[in-house]
């Protein structure tokens, strides 16, 4: 009876998905795209369309979407949270030239993920790329150092710092440009294809990058350091350390 | 195989995806396994809005050759030359959304076979909460 | 080059099968990893470069780690 249902399921949702195809022909962009791809140079500056559409024309949803981010792992870190007078089991060490490359390589990577969205208007990549190549660099080290800890004091500074940044070039756009996270006015759009373009679109690209870089490698952190002490007893309406 | 353009072929690709990551979420029993399932279906969703605004023929939307910087009254011209953009722009958005959820989903089967020593559904699903 | 398309979404859907069949999970786990990697092809052959590094970073680099910690946080084989 339930393969049945399962399959019927299945079915229903394969025949509904395809009906969507269109066959041979592809789609012409509506009215929204091509205004966009025709005016989105001329109106934000940068030559990638896709980071001026994520950063500036639909720039709230990205708050949004870094939000949501946040909270999810918020909400890991709430889950996995380690309960007080729980003890660390000591991992056996990595070897030297393991932590010694780790090391050596961590800085270059985060210059990486800085590179990359730092040219977010310009080239393919921004700050969600960025920022995952952050978060790796970071869980490179984590992996490669055991006893290794993030300095989260620090890395909730950054990553607020820069939502909050985010929310005030938003309201600064409102105040000179019109609207919520408005790129004219607020600075000059500058010249075509240099790193110094497209008004508000780098910084803002450059503090979601932050923000993505710093939460994801919080989350990594939850989920690497929290990692070795499962199995344990759960404590009913134990006050537990902030993960 | 005439007739079968990289646009029908990447659709049927993302249906098929997922449609297995949905098969997985239906039958299996491992928790970890119906993840993985819905982080199938997530690629496949990426891949089904993405492919609905692929185009052949044009290029990716990066205005950054000087043939794009064409005076005001070809400016509708660059609409033949590039993909449209908003599709990308909304995977883009989805696949960082889709990590945090399925982080989030992972640290409760964690939690839960810390708590239960099971990662079985079904084991879960009998006892008292 | 529609072959080398239909290539790598034979490669993609058999590595899906794979992951869905097989039994160990860390296998499992690298293979949705695979299918993520392959559709980031995709995304870059169908003039989607910035989607393409998402799915590469995100998708196929950190979403894999985060379930191999997971399998090992958990540690059973799938009955």
């Amino acid at each position: 009876m339930k393969q049945i249902f399962s399959l019927a399921l299945l079915a229903i949702t394969g025949w509904l998905l395809w009906s969507l195809v269109p066959y041979g022909q592809a789609t012409e962009p509506g009215p929204v795209s091509s205004h966009y791809i025709a005016h989105g140079l001329q109106e934000n500056g940068g030559s990638n369309l896709v980071t001026s559409i994520v950063v500036n024309y639909r720039g709230f949803d990205t708050l949004g979407e870094v939000t949501v981010l946040f909270l999810s792992v918020a909400g890991a870190g709430f889950v996995l949270r380690r309960r007080s007078g729980q003890r660390r089991v000591a991992p056996r060490p990595s070897s030297e030239f393991v932590q010694t490359g780790a090391r050596m390589l961590f800085a270059p990577m985060v210059l990486f993920g800085v590179y990359i969205f730092v040219h977010g208007h310009l080239t393919p990549g921004g700050g969600f790329q960025g920022g995952a190549v952050i978060a790796s660099a970071v869980l490179m080290l984590l992996l490669a150092d055991r006893d290794h800890h993030l300095p989260h004091g620090f890395m909730g500074w950054l990553e607020s710092l820069a939502g909050f940044g985010y929310v005030l070039t938003g309201f600064l756009g409102l105040a000179i440009g019109g609207s919520f996270l408005a790129n004219k006015g607020v600075l000059p759009l500058g010249q075509w294809n240099r790193l110094f373009s497209a008004g508000v679109i780098p910084i803002i690209y450059t503090l979601v990058g932050l923000k993505v870089g710093t939460e994801l490698s919080t989350l990594l952190d939850v989920m690497v350091d929290s990692g070795r002490d499962h199995g344990e007893a759960d404590a009913h309406g134990q006050k537990g350390g902030a993960a | 195989m005439n007739g079968l353009t990289p646009s029908t072929l990447y659709l049927a690709t993302a249906i098929l995806l997922i449609l297995m990551g949905l098969a997985a979420v239906l039958v299996k029993r491992n928790l970890l396994k119906m993840v993985l399932g819905l982080s199938l279906v997530d690629t496949g969703i990426h891949l089904l809005i993405a492919a609905l605004g692929a185009h052949p023929g044009r290029t990716a939307p990066i205005l950054d050759d000087a043939k794009y910087l064409a005076d005001p009254h070809t400016l509708l011209a660059r609409v033949n030359l590039v993909v449209d953009p908003v599709p990308q722009a909304l995977v883009l958005t989805a696949i960082v959304i889709g990590v945090g959820v399925t982080a989030l989903m992972l640290s409760y089967v964690v939690r839960l076979y810390a708590r239960r020593g099971s990662l079985d559904i079904g084991e879960i699903g009998r006892l008292k909460w | 080059m529609i072959i080398v398309d239909i290539l790598i979404c034979l490669v993609l859907l058999a590595a899906g099968v794979g992951a869905m069949l097989q039994r160990n999970l860390v296998a499992s786990s690298v293979l949705v990893g695979v299918v993520s990697l392959m559709v980031s092809i995709l995304f870059l052959r169908i003039g989607a470069p910035d989607v393409a590094m998402t799915e590469a970073a995100i998708g196929a680099g950190l979403s894999t780690v985060i379930f191999l910690i997971a399998v090992r946080r958990t540690e059973e084989e799938e009955q």
